[in-house]
């Protein structure tokens, strides 16, 4: 099959690289602020980035994404890859001079033991990535320096997988010992070793001396420092207690930023793989009625929103299951056919209402379970608020910290909740994944079971023919926003401010990606 | 002949009613009072009162300037801040009121009890308010509504009026106490124990009617203490959640975005709860003076 190359293209032409024209120099120590505490060590058991601005400078993974040339990846630890003809087997050549920081040689067993424990995680260890890699039927190490991966099924995706920045390496040796080690110690073979981590305050790290690349990290160390609230870490960045904040900051607080800091600061935008979602708990009446969900997407005026929201929020792009602007998103032409995407919002809001009522339920009230951070999700549960509240729906919006609030969407806890879909890339494969049925995908806040969208989600998953499995891609988003099982609100645009002494690191639509802090250097 | 003594009569000085007397001894108060009933009025007829719905967005007035339109200005979703004070007003009083009559009272009843009984129930009682008073009161608010969460009945959150009434309850135990213990000692209460009244009884009918005065006095003025907590609280997310409309949550959010290009969106609530605060805390002062004899010489 033919891979699908041509995704993002545009969206990485559009990026404004961070590129010096340079030369980089040595030393020096970057601080950053990190917007939330990470909750665990191991990177195999959390998908917030969080735990990446933390953990990502102390591993390596198999394959990495290539920033500059984004979506396209690259070898971190593999040097070379090969794809058979049937795309059933990878084999990855690796580096030879890979060492772990506590100085024992990496091999490729490092590799398969890591993966082993992705795929089928032993006892007492979470793997939030089982499912990913379910594909896979086997991992040989014919030699040291060679990996194969051998596949049960054709996976499109597979070699994005793999470079997925969650996947951090740890050593087989330590794994043997103790497979829960990773959520207890910090200890890769990154471009930096793990110095502390002072809970509420800051985590630590100093330049691998024998990393694997020549003449890296350019840094003598990092310090990564937790800041929670905005205005903090606004008042750090001007007054240079930090040099950056990589994932976002509002648009507001970049004209604050911008206003104080002059030319020291330097803001990077770009859209965001990452949207704010309303999850529909179909397990709770009347929310398993068909048209009561599609009503209240109805309601919502994403266009008006998004002109509105983008300017007092980091919420901006109408958009469909697949991030807007990338090449495989659904066009706007037939975007505005789905219910709640038409721009005629008086008659979409008359069809609301006649839904409610002929569903029984012309008076409608209910829980909206939402988060309490500030950006995007409380503008978000408003505006949807009040955009309810136009058809006649009485909704109590109920803001819990992150714990609680995910401790309730897991246990389905709510009738109606703010969720987020949180993307490295555009893959369909990794995009959809959330919407397929709850038995297969415990990520679906809907908690709905919908054999057709999981066939669906199958074909396109399978298919050989880029043609043929956009056709999947769209028949599946046809299906999921007519259900409306989960519907999406609006989509993120990211916005990070750096001081201009920060260079070498690169912008990219996710958060999630780039925070190895390898090229990283400071012109001071 | 018989002598007739002088006819001597005697006016009764005229009574003024009491609120004008109040009035005229306490014209600080009286101008207080005046402002809790507007405030009061402002919070019950707030749907009538309001120009605009106060959760209503409006994109196309963000962020607009005090105007005759929108005489508070709007906030970065395009809301009418003159409408969001008026019904936070609504939402102030309620918390505050409930919060400080759950906490007074309670405090009141524990203080009493604790003056009558004496010896080991009242010793155990001081040591937990000693504890209890050892926290500040934010410090202790913010721990017990983390711990409770929200259980929001009828759009207000009865664990946010718990938060806020436990650290008042201590405060008002100790000075109800106080004055209970003098009351303790009065003829009429070893009357009522040797008439064979229970307990209950002698505690209720004979001792809480007299320790009425300070009780209502500290009810009044920790409404204040409860606008303000609610209004910190809310400040700092754990209170009241939007978009309902509370003056300490105007506060924050989007507000602290914005102050610079639109200060009016943190002066029209902060201007809110000072008046409030301060209307209930001189109301508060003044009833006390009213009612204590000593400020009459």
């Amino acid at each position: 099959m033919k891979k699908l190359a041509f995704i993002g293209l545009a969206a990485a032409l559009a990026l404004p690289a961070t590129v010096s024209a340079q030369a980089p120099k040595k030393g020096g120590t970057l601080v950053y602020a990190i917007s939330a505490e990470t909750p665990t060590y191991d990177c195999s058991a959390t998908d917030t980035y969080a735990g990446l601005h933390f953990l990502a400078p102390f591993y390596s993974t198999l394959l990495k994404f290539d920033l500059a040339n984004y979506p396209k990846v690259m070898g971190d630890l593999a040097e070379s890859w090969t794809v058979s003809e049937d795309k059933k087997t990878y084999s990855f050549k690796l580096r030879r001079n890979v060492t772990w920081h506590d100085g024992s040689p990496f091999s490729s067993a490092d590799i398969k033991a890591t993966y082993d424990r992705l795929r089928n995680p032993p006892t007492g260890v979470v793997s939030t990535r089982r499912a990913t890699f379910a594909d896979i039927a086997s991992i040989d190490t014919p030699d040291p320096a060679t990996v194969v991966f051998k596949l049960s099924a054709v996976n499109p995706a597979m070699l994005e997988h793999f470079a997925s920045p969650w996947n951090c390496v740890y050593s087989a040796a330590k794994l043997k010992d103790d497979p829960t080690f990773p959520t207890k110690q910090v200890m890769g073979t990154g471009a930096y070793k793990f110095v502390e981590h002072v809970k509420g305050s800051h985590v630590s790290g100093v330049k691998n001396d024998k990393y694997f690349l020549p003449d890296r990290p350019y840094l003598d160390g990092f310090k990564g420092v937790f800041i929670l609230q905005p205005a903090a870490m606004l008042n750090a960045l001007q007054g240079g207690q930090v040099m950056a904040e990589f994932r976002s900051v509002s648009p507001a607080e970049r004209d604050r930023l911008v206003q104080g800091m002059g030319d020291k600061l330097r803001i990077e935008e770009s859209s965001w793989t990452l949207n704010i979602l309303i999850a529909f708990n179909t397990e709770k009446k009347p929310f398993d009625d068909v048209r009561v969900r599609r009503a209240l997407s109805l309601a919502i005026d994403r266009w008006g929103g998004s002109v509105g929201l983008s300017r007092t929020s980091t919420l901006r792009q109408v958009g469909g299951l697949i991030r807007p602007g990338s090449p495989i998103a659904t066009p706007e032409a037939d975007l505005v056919k789905f219910p709640g995407f038409g721009k005629d919002i008086a008659a979409n809001r008359a069809e609301a209402r006649k839904l409610l009522a002929e569903a029984g339920v012309p008076n409608l009230k209910f829980e909206l379970v939402n988060r309490t951070i500030a950006q995007p999700y409380t503008p978000a549960g408003i505006y949807v608020v009040d955009q309810w509240r136009q058809i006649g729906v009485e909704v109590q919006h109920k803001q819990l910290e992150t714990s609680p609030y995910l401790a309730a969407l897991n246990a389905g806890n709510y009738e109606v909740a703010i969720d987020f879909s949180n993307l490295f890339m555009d893959e369909p494969s990794l995009a959809l994944a959330k919407y397929v049925s709850f038995d297969k995908a415990p990520e679906n806040r809907s908690r709905a079971i919908d054999r057709e969208l999981d066939s669906l989600y199958e074909k396109q998953n399978r298919s050989t023919s880029d043609a043929e499995r956009v056709g999947f891609i769209r028949q599946f988003e046809a299906r999921m926003l007519n259900q409306a099982y989960q519907v999406p609100l609006l989509w993120w645009h990211r916005i990070v401010p750096t001081n201009k002494v920060v260079m070498g690191w690169q912008m990219s639509p996710s958060h999630n990606l780039g925070q190895d802090l390898v090229n990283v250097w400071l012109n001071q | 002949m018989t002598a007739t003594a002088p006819l001597v009569t005697y006016t009764l000085p005229k009574r003024r009613h009491p609120v004008f007397a109040f009035a005229v001894a306490q014209p600080l108060g009286a101008i207080a009072f005046v402002v809790i009933v507007v405030m009061i009025g402002a919070g019950v007829f707030a749907p009538q009162v309001a120009p605009y719905d106060p959760v209503a967005l409006d994109f196309g007035a963000m962020l607009a300037p005090p105007s005759f339109e929108h005489w508070f200005g709007t906030d970065a979703f395009g809301r009418d801040i003159f409408s969001r004070v008026i019904h936070g007003a609504r939402t102030a009083l309620t918390i505050g009121f409930l919060s400080s009559f759950v906490g007074c009272t309670l405090g009141a009843a524990l203080g009493v009890a604790s003056a009558y009984f004496g010896g080991r129930i009242d010793l155990v009682t001081q040591g937990f308010v000693d504890v209890v008073l050892s926290f500040p009161l934010i410090v202790l608010a913010l721990v017990v509504v983390a711990m409770l969460g929200k259980f929001v009945v009828a759009g207000v959150d009865l664990n946010l009026i718990v938060a806020i009434a436990i650290p008042i309850l201590p405060k008002v135990e100790r000075v109800i106490r106080a004055a209970a213990l003098s009351v303790r000692e009065m003829p009429y209460i070893d009357a009522a124990r040797a008439a064979g009244y229970s307990n209950m009884r002698i505690i209720f009918r004979h001792m809480a009617p007299n320790v009425a005065a300070p009780y209502l006095i500290m009810l009044t003025a920790y409404i204040a203490q409860a606008i303000l907590l609610e209004a910190s609280l809310s400040f700092l997310g754990l209170g009241v959640t939007e978009p309902t409309p509370a003056w300490g949550l105007m506060l924050s959010g989007n507000a602290s975005d914005f102050y610079r290009e639109a200060p009016w969106m943190i002066l029209f609530p902060g201007l809110a709860i000072s008046f409030a605060v301060f209307a209930f805390n001189l109301f508060g002062d003044s009833l006390r003076d009213w009612f204590d004899p000593r400020f009459k010489v």
